[in-house]
């Protein structure tokens, strides 16, 4: 839809033009990465756009220690990585399903952004799930010239909230090739086959030369991102508690997460049922 | 620089614009706005050859590339307009310039079927279920090009929809210095309006104008429109000093753009007085009076208890046939079911253009089923002639029952009148979700008895129906939902006890079934326990237990003390029952495997008459010009194919081909008088119209070429070129040019036209996933007259009915804010979630409609809840009784049945 109060539309060429218009950000002037979100619903208070989309970022980088992804991939290009031309990473295999799982349709996925979706904080946020599940780091620029690195799961506090510092600029997520050389499950519930996800669950396991670990992304159900961590595949009952108390505990942010994709009740059951079904997946041995 | 469609197109666009609207600013009107927000595909174009969401695609990324539109596809092998138009895959066509930028595409995505659900997932059809864009895909042609009644011509506007060069409301060039209008709502679910401070809003530049309470008619009215204005309550203002939803209008700004108007509306001021919520319908009798400072002349039934409307009648005695149940050995059920609150969700939003012409008159062009009611409110709230307004419609983009109302010519209308200049208002797809109104959600308790041979000896339902704020049809929608619900099935001792309550709710209204889906879904599940406990197969307790030709319809109401104008004029219910029944037995998806899946069957009947009731009236010319028949009626085309079989019926009358009919409808200025196109009336009521009209137009074409033959009317032929004597003389069509006739009809008497929906289910018990294996309905429609157009309508009734079932319903927080405001979050059904339903049609001639045929629009969405509703019951062993059955009540239900 149309912003009708923004009056500023910048599009910064190269990395020096959008390091100098950092500090104009702030409450009415922000990035747009694809602007799938930012277009979709009335945004009355603000007055600037800078577009990320002109910079030229090499969407993909790979190289010894992993794959970087620039905040300005888009969906497309993720789900389009060939996990048969990255056989050391059997979890590049999780891209093309964390895009699937996004509610927006496919020519949606043509122009959204992976940097977008993270900055958004939605809980049902794919991207939020895939770094999470593949510890994937955040690179920030601040709007001072300097830069700083963060875990992507720990940038999202709470639906539609980050810890992103005002004028900050994701820049990139870097997915270490540790993670990258895991096996990886994904699982999803929603009330439609094709709808929001109201659970969203990605485990990964790495292999005996990485330490056997075992790693569980739980996102949709839950305001905001948790990962549980364990040195080896655990047992059923111990999963099982801990997934139970990631939602179950009260407070501030606590509960699991109720909106019209899907009762708490149910989110708590399929969260459950869905880890439980990635815990018997990843501990098969492989054929 | 945008090249679009092959043209340079060398404007800037503002910073923040999107594609979409850049793109319409410059008359390409292909680009439709369905949700703004990129849910719904309406406005996909391709970019530099790859399909966007124009709404979502800001413009200034567009400088420099090659856009195409619906209208600019190029055509050659791989262009999928001819498609859509042999496939007739589309209905109002709204969608259809999105669904064919995106079919552009290379075909291999669309070849597989589990991509092809995943690349449709952003196109949304309201109306076809899908099934004919199926077609449309797999290259089937089902429309043929020529034939009379029975013939599945296209529909005559099919080239200009699938090429999006067909006009809609707001398409076309819009009058020079149109303004726009934008509406303040409210925040609280009922408060009184203390002050409007309009200053600021006034200096913002660009306002023209702000309507309030102060400067609006205090005149009552309903925003319901019907033929007798006294069938709905007048409890509404055009702008009122107490709102009574959240959402509800409280001032316009009028602006030179859009972008004035919306700064004039977060610039005026209001204060208000919070007053007591009233949210719940159950409690809402004992509640504060919503419409407590209502005349009796606003005809509302009990506003100190906040009842809008009331019916408390029966016949014989339904405890003395509850004792005789017992006493026989039969059995006794009793539940209570409720039902969610749905949006018709059409995918052109309401919307309205208004202006004064160079007469003076007040012009009108908005997107409605019904122009003439629309008119005669107008021109009394704005207290002038009706002579003086002229209101009319382009091709509606769906309705649904949605456009049975006066909800923006209002204020239009007096923003064109104050300021002197055309004003455009067109509704955000959020105001159609959160303020336009919706189903009535409903609570219905049933208590059944029959003897053991399936004889019911109690039938009686006690209803509570939820009218929202304001009491817009809701007398007509509970009178009508315990009315053929109720008379479908012979029983001596029935009673009826209904209620329509007032709540501080967005308002309910009109939506395809009025009532019927709602008190079907509970009485169809209590027929289906009955069953169960009488040891007896669903449909042979139908069978026995629906009322036959030669019987009273009776409801509630003794029919020597009521007698009504609803007779059989065909009876194709028994061939309902029985062909559904071999039909669910046929075919189908396998069943998942697994041990936490379940399978079940289930079925449910309806019954609607062809008309409503208190009068619907049309009128029809057909004028011969040249060797072309030219049909004025009243009613609008939304989809419905009203314009296609209204031409076929002027063809099969004037022994013409379809192509030499044109049809002009939806204006007031077409015809004298017509009730509008709701109420599935547009072939029985119009259509009749039509062909009385050319019968004797046909008559007088014959008379006047027997004069100059000199041989008697009796002996001429009517042809498509002419009129032929037996010896082969002929009078060419251009010398009889000129005549004209007219036909009318009003509306009585009725038939009936019945649905039987069956479907096999699976349900995994430990998610809460429902999979439709088969789903078949059978429809009672008489003579059909266009056998693709009726299959489609019957679809799209299916498919808004397992929206319903399965995953619609506009929710409400605790203090009434609707929180379901973007269509990603009121999930319509998508491509991928409607399964193919087998379709098949009664074989009757109808004694009563036009060329034997019968209604068939609203109708088959009343079956399908109850049908998917009874065969979980049978697949988990625990009856839903409450609609949506979403995954998450599914799961909890079956958590119930393991207990």
């Amino acid at each position: 839809m149309d912003l009708l109060t923004v009056g500023t539309f910048a599009r910064p060429p190269d990395d020096l033009a959008l390091r100098a218009l950092q500090p104009t950000l702030g409450a009415d002037r922000t990035l747009l990465g694809g602007g799938t979100w930012l277009f979709s619903t009335p945004q009355p208070h603000l007055a600037g756009l800078v577009d990320l989309t002109a910079l030229g970022w090499e969407p993909l980088h790979v190289d010894d220690d992993g794959l970087t992804l620039a905040a300005t991939t888009t969906f497309a290009t993720l789900a389009g990585v060939d996990p048969a031309a990255h056989p050391a990473w059997p979890a590049v295999g999780l891209f093309a399903g964390c895009c699937e799982a996004l509610v927006g349709s496919w020519k949606v996925q043509r122009v959204a952004t992976v940097g977008g979706n993270v900055c958004l904080g939605l809980p049902a946020g794919p991207m939020i799930t895939l770094a999470a599940a593949l510890d994937g780091t955040a690179t920030l620029w601040d709007r001072d010239g300097g830069e700083r690195t963060a875990p992507v799961v720990d940038l999202v506090v709470g639906p539609q909230r980050t810890a992103l510092a005002p004028g900050e600029v994701l820049r990139s997520i870097h997915l270490p090739a540790r993670a990258l050389r895991g096996r990886t499950a994904l699982r999803k519930a929603s009330l439609s086959p094709l709808g929001r996800s109201a659970a969203l669950l990605a485990g990964r396991l790495d292999g005996p030369d990485d330490g056997s670990g075992f790693t569980l992304a739980v996102t949709a159900s839950l305001p905001r991102p948790a990962v549980l961590r364990y040195p080896a595949v655990p047992d059923a009952g111990t999963l099982a508690a801990d997934v139970a108390a990631l939602g179950d505990a009260v407070g501030v942010g606590g509960g699991w997460y109720d909106d019209p994709h899907g009762s708490p009740a149910w989110r708590r059951a399929m969260t459950l049922l869905l880890a439980e079904e990635i815990r018997v997946e990843l501990g098969e041995v492989p054929g | 620089m945008t090249t679009v469609d092959g043209v340079r197109l060398d404007a800037e666009p503002r910073p923040g614009q999107c594609l979409r609207t850049f793109l319409r600013e410059h008359g390409h009107h292909a680009v439709k706005k369905g949700c703004d927000a990129g849910d719904c595909g309406a406005c996909t174009v391709l970019v530099d050859g790859g399909p966007v969401h124009s709404c979502l695609y800001p413009a200034v990324r567009a400088t420099g590339a090659v856009v195409t539109t619906a209208a600019g596809l190029p055509e050659g092998p791989a262009d999928p307009r001819p498609r859509f138009a042999a496939a007739a895959g589309f209905q109002c066509g709204f969608c259809t310039p999105g669904m064919v930028t995106t079919a552009a595409i290379a075909s291999d995505p669309l070849a597989d079927p589990a991509q092809r659900a995943r690349v449709l997932q952003g196109n949304l059809c309201r109306c076809t279920g899908y099934r004919a864009i199926a077609d449309a895909l797999d290259g089937r042609r089902t429309v043929e090009p020529d034939g009379g009644i029975g013939a599945s011509v296209p529909a005559p506007a099919t080239d200009r929809v699938v090429r999006g060069l067909e006009p809609y409301t707001l398409d076309g060039d819009a009058p020079p210095g149109t303004a726009h209008l934008v509406v303040v709502r409210s925040p609280h679910a009922h408060a009184r309006v203390t002050r409007i401070d309009t200053a600021a809003a006034l200096a913002v530049p660009g306002v023209l104008a702000v309507l309030t309470h102060v400067n609006t008619p205090a005149t009552l009215y309903s925003t319901a429109r019907h033929e007798n204005r006294l069938d709905d309550p007048d409890d509404t203002r055009v702008l009122d000093d107490v709102v009574r939803f959240h959402g509800q209008r409280v001032a316009a700004v009028v602006g030179t753009d859009l972008a004035a108007a919306e700064a004039g509306a977060r610039a005026v001021v209001v204060d208000y007085e919070p007053l007591p919520p009233v949210l719940d319908p159950e409690t809402a009798r004992d509640a504060p009076p919503v419409h407590g400072d209502k005349p009796a002349s606003s005809r509302i039934a009990d506003p100190a208890r906040n009842v809008v409307a009331a019916l408390h009648q029966g016949v014989g005695d339904v405890a003395a046939g509850i004792a005789e149940a017992r006493r026989d050995g039969g059995a006794v059920v009793t539940g209570t079911w409720h039902t969610g609150r749905v949006s018709p969700a059409s995918l052109e939003t309401h919307g309205s253009r208004a202006w004064v012409d160079a007469g003076g008159r007040l012009v009108v062009r908005t997107s409605s089923q019904v122009p003439f009611l629309v008119r005669d409110e107008l021109a009394r709230l704005l207290d002038r002639p009706p002579a003086s307004v002229r209101v009319h419609t382009a091709r509606v983009g769906g309705g649904f029952g949605s456009k049975q109302e006066l909800l923006t010519e209002d204020l239009t209308a007096l923003a064109a009148l104050g300021t002197g200049r055309p004003v455009q208002w067109e509704l955000t797809r959020t105001e159609s979700l959160t303020a336009t109104p919706t189903r009535h959600p409903m609570r219905v308790s049933v208590t059944v008895a029959a003897r053991p041979d399936g004889a019911l000896t109690a039938l009686a339902i006690d209803v509570l129906s939820d009218a929202g704020a304001y009491g817009n049809h809701s007398p007509g929608v509970m009178f009508h939902g315990c009315h053929e619900s109720m008379a479908l099935y012979r029983c001596p001792n029935k009673r009826v006890d209904a209620e329509a309550v007032y709540t501080t709710t967005p308002p309910s209204g009109a939506f395809r079934g009025y009532g019927l889906g709602q008190v079907q879904f509970a009485i169809e599940g209590a027929l289906d326990e009955l069953a169960r406990e009488l040891g007896l197969d669903p449909f042979e307790l139908r069978r026995r237990t629906v009322v036959r030709p030669g019987e009273d319809f009776v409801a509630s109401a003794d029919p020597a003390e009521h007698p009504d104008d609803l007779a059989f004029g065909s009876d194709g219910l028994p061939q309902c029952l029985e062909d559904a029944r071999a039909a669910l037995d046929r075919d189908g998806d396998p069943a998942p495997t697994g041990p936490t899946w379940r399978v079940g069957e289930g079925m449910a009947a309806a019954m609607i008459a062809t008309i409503p009731p208190r009068g619907h009236r049309a009128r029809a010319s057909v004028a011969l010009d040249g060797g072309r028949y030219r049909v004025r009626v009243g009613t609008a085309e939304f989809g419905n194919g009203t314009a296609t079989v209204h031409a076929q019926i002027a063809a099969a009358a004037l022994g013409a081909r379809v192509d030499q009919v044109e049809r002009h409808g939806g204006d007031t200025d077409a015809v004298g008088q017509d009730t509008g196109a709701f109420g599935s009336t547009g072939t029985v009521v119009a259509g009749s119209a039509v062909a009385r009209a050319a019968e004797a137009l046909a008559a007088e074409l014959r008379g006047k070429a027997a004069a100059r033959l000199g041989i008697a009317p009796g002996d001429c032929v009517l042809g498509p070129d002419g009129v032929r004597a037996p010896d082969g003389r002929t009078v060419a069509l251009t010398d009889l040019s000129g005549a004209r006739a007219e036909g009318a009809h009003g509306g009585s008497p009725r038939s009936v036209a019945f649905n039987v929906h069956a479907v096999r289910v699976a349900v995994d018990t430990a998610t809460g996933e429902v999979r439709i294996l088969r789903s078949v309905h059978v429809a009672d429609a008489g003579v059909v007259v266009n056998p693709q157009q009726c299959r489609g309508q019957v679809e799209g009734g299916v498919a808004q009915g397992l929206g319903t079932a399965l995953y619609e319903e506009v929710r409400l927080d605790d203090a009434g804010r609707v929180t379901t405001r973007v269509l990603r979050d009121y999930h319509l059904p998508q491509f991928g979630d409607v399964p193919r339903t087998e379709v098949l049609f009664a074989d009757t001639v109808d004694a009563l409609g036009p060329f034997g045929a019968k209604s068939m629009s609203e109708s088959p969405y009343n079956p399908v809840a109850p049908a998917v509703a009874n065969a979980i019951r049978d697949a988990v062993g625990v009856r839903p009784r409450r609609l949506p059955m979403t995954r998450d009540r599914v799961w909890a239900l079956c958590r119930e049945a393991a207990r």
